[in-house]
């Protein structure tokens, strides 16, 4: 009797061991993406935004989420899943973002953050492109008398987020200039607002972008201004966990789509009638030449959704950067054929 | 005798498996969790371990009992937080029990308004969620302070802005000289205290301590200031122009808006609870007691000093020490109105800046632990001191 439950718990673990032995074998070499299975099997793309940031991720009365960085989310859901909608968002302050994707708790994260070194080699990350380019400044009162940053003298006191690249950038610059500064750092960036708005801070510094999009939150936004300087670059992206490749392109591809989509001039509505273009590169994006998705598992038509769900990069940019007054001009987020920096590597 | 001994043992061992059997099961829980999240870990490229402590924090903090800035380690953050966490924690726990010891006599008061008023008190600030509090002192109270160009002066020295209380700063030459003189002050006054005891216990004799002590304790130090070279000058904060509309003060130290928010809103919050411990800590002395005590011709004062407080500080001081210990972990809150606590330079700031999550919430989590157990200890040492002595 106690022979044959000996033998019965050897023969269960040996064939255990076979089925994990079979299991890493056969994943090594295919395409298979952990992150792509569960989220085709869960419906959605799991996706990491920002508490509220107007034009980048901002959640209106009913709760529907806008902005650039949803936009890179509703792509990789036209994308994997086929219908831009299908996203769960995650609010989520700047301290947890990165424990929320290294855990598991979101598969992208796109939440208006910076692309360093130590981000991208220390803690399990990658970064998979750019999607703002941005730079630190500052915000004074019009009446300050403050025109540029050489005003700044010693004592001044500056309001920022904690946790972010912008309070180790404000740090360097103070110190470049040799000024002793008060530094106060929130965690959450209305409250950085209502610090500085109150008169706590005599100046409030986080990327231009950000400076410009919390000013219409101020009491009155006509008494602040952002001065012209840029302190820091701040390339700000989407962000995916290190170890699963396939993922990682997906993420990167769909970003880099609707930027290839603005160059040849392919929108949300010119699209689908461009299939017999005659130029090649317009029909790999709509998916009329080549097999570009099968590199990652996704049928031919994953680039056309994107295009058609969510628009090209420009669409995008108009839509919720400039429209809404947060910056009109594009500056350096302009394609590198108009001017400006943004250059992705052909989809071929 | 033998089967007795051998029973005894028996039982030993039968009481002994179980928890055996407890501890192991526990430990195995710890180790399948600790494994569990190293491989994960390992999985997903992140390492674990300590290091971190020495690089550099290259962050700022706005303020810091010790020297610090972005160029000391992250240790030094973490020192400086754990200090700026206690400071808050002693300033609120010093005036929650004054304010509690203060409104807990009130409520018992006779004079129907500061009965009243004090019940008031207890019943608005202790219904209020915390947070809520301190964000009312920070940002509703603190924003009708005006801004440092009409700071509120007091004799011109000393100004209350929305920037921070500018106060003067102490520069002393041979501090340790008058350091040491207070310290033998104090031991003198111990000594002086013990020998008045005995004579009050032995003859009978009551000698006027508090004058003697009192003398002692300005007398010592003031021999050092004339004779040993102690000086102390002031340094006064002076207000300074930065641009056309901004001004700040210069010199002096600062007490900054964030520390006297979260000060005020922890103590007036937790002193509510304290005070109701002291209610109940007196009216749990009986009245025999205090009749008992005027019979033998005690006068109001030594009642209440002699008898009735001795009894009631036996009934406060367990739930007292909670109310402290609560206070303690509350100023957590901090990072909410960016007072540079532990919370926000350690388990906020260097945590995003390093990503190591579970290094720091351990160390985050051991230090307050080691707090609360420190506070604990203290305040059961002082119960026993204070509890009954059988003869």
């Amino acid at each position: 009797m106690i022979k044959s439950i000996k033998t019965w718990v050897l023969v269960g673990l040996a064939s255990l061991l076979l089925v994990a032995c079979g299991q890493g074998g056969g994943g090594a070499g295919s395409k298979k993406s952990k992150t792509l299975d569960n989220t085709k099997k869960a419906g959605f793309v799991k996706c990491g935004v920002s508490q509220g940031l107007p034009g980048f991720s901002n959640a209106d009365a009913s709760g529907n989420w806008s902005g650039i960085d949803v936009d890179v989310c509703r792509a990789v859901a036209a994308a994997v899943l086929g219908d831009a909608d299908k996203v769960k968002y995650t609010p989520l302050s700047a301290k947890e973002r990165f424990t929320a994707l290294t855990s598991g708790e979101i598969d992208v994260l796109a939440r208006n953050t910076t692309w360093t070194l130590s981000r991208d080699a220390d803690i399990g990350l990658t970064f998979v492109g750019v999607n703002f380019y941005d730079g630190q400044g500052f915000m004074v009162r019009k009446n300050s008398g403050i025109n540029s940053v050489n005003d700044f003298k010693n004592g001044i006191s500056a309001c920022t987020n904690t946790g972010t690249t912008t309070e180790l950038n404000m740090r360097d610059f103070f110190n470049s200039k040799n000024i002793k500064y008060e530094p106060i750092a929130f965690e959450k960036a209305d409250e950085v607002v209502q610090a500085y708005d109150a008169g706590r801070c005599d100046t409030y510094t986080t990327d231009k972008s950000g400076l410009a999009a919390q000013r219409t939150k101020m009491s009155n936004p006509d008494e602040h201004k952002v001065l012209p300087e840029t302190i820091s670059k701040e390339p700000l992206g989407p962000v995916v966990r290190q170890g699963d490749a396939v993922w990682e392109d997906i993420v990167r591809w769909s970003l880099n789509t609707m930027i290839e989509a603005e160059e040849y001039g392919v929108n949300s509505s010119n699209a689908s009638s461009l299939k017999d273009s005659e130029n090649p590169a317009i029909k790999r994006l709509v998916g009329s030449e080549g097999e570009l998705g099968a590199a990652f598992g996704l049928d031919n038509e994953w680039s056309l959704r994107i295009i058609e769900q969510v628009g090209n990069y420009g669409e995008s940019y108009k839509k919720h950067i400039a429209d809404t007054g947060i910056l009109p001009n594009r500056g350096p987020n302009q394609l590198w054929t108009k001017g400006g920096i943004l250059y992705v590597p052909p989809a071929r | 005798m033998n089967l007795k001994k051998i029973n005894i043992e028996n039982k030993k061992i039968k009481d002994l498996i179980p928890q055996a059997l407890t501890v192991l099961a526990l430990l195995s829980v710890i180790i399948y969790f600790a494994t569990n999240a190293q491989i994960n870990m390992g999985n997903r490229g992140i390492s674990f371990g300590f290091g971190f402590l020495n690089q550099e924090a290259s962050f700022d903090i706005t303020f810091s009992m010790i020297e610090y800035d972005g160029s000391y380690s992250y240790g030094r953050a973490f020192l400086v937080g754990l200090l700026n966490t206690i400071l808050v924690s002693v300033i609120g726990i010093f005036f929650a029990t004054i304010i509690g010891v203060v409104v807990g006599v009130s409520r018992l008061s006779d004079n129907y308004l500061i009965a009243k008023v004090a019940e008031w008190y207890v019943e608005i600030f202790r219904n209020i969620p915390l947070i809520l509090q301190i964000f009312f002192w920070y940002f509703a109270a603190l924003r009708a302070l005006p801004l440092p160009e009409n700071g509120i002066s007091f004799n011109d020295i000393s100004f209350l802005t929305i920037k921070g209380w500018y106060v003067p700063k102490f520069i002393w030459t041979n501090f340790n000289i008058f350091l040491l003189s207070v310290i033998a002050a104090l031991i003198a006054i111990y000594f002086i205290n013990s020998y008045a005891t005995k004579q009050r216990e032995q003859f009978g004799k009551q000698l006027p301590t508090i004058t003697i002590s009192l003398a002692t304790l300005i007398l010592i130090p003031l021999i050092t200031f004339l004779f040993l070279g102690v000086t102390l000058t002031f340094e006064y904060p002076v207000l300074k122009k930065l641009s056309s509309t901004v001004y700040t003060y210069e010199g002096g130290v600062s007490i900054i808006p964030e520390l006297i928010a979260l000060a005020l809103a922890l103590s007036m919050y937790t002193a509510t609870f304290i005070a109701e411990n002291v209610r109940a800590g007196i009216l749990g002395v009986g009245k025999g007691q205090k009749e008992a005590a005027a019979s033998i011709g005690l006068n109001k004062n030594q009642i209440l000093k002699l008898v009735v407080m001795p009894q009631a500080l036996r009934i406060i001081i367990p739930p007292t020490t909670n109310q402290y210990l609560n206070l303690t972990k509350n100023s957590s809150l901090a990072a909410a109105i960016a007072y540079p606590d532990i919370v926000l330079v350690f388990a906020g700031t260097a945590l995003m800046q390093t990503g190591r999550a579970i290094e720091i919430i351990s160390i985050t989590m051991l230090t307050y632990l080691s707090l609360s157990i420190s506070i604990s200890m203290f305040m059961n040492w002082y119960n026993k001191k204070m509890a009954i002595k059988e003869k």
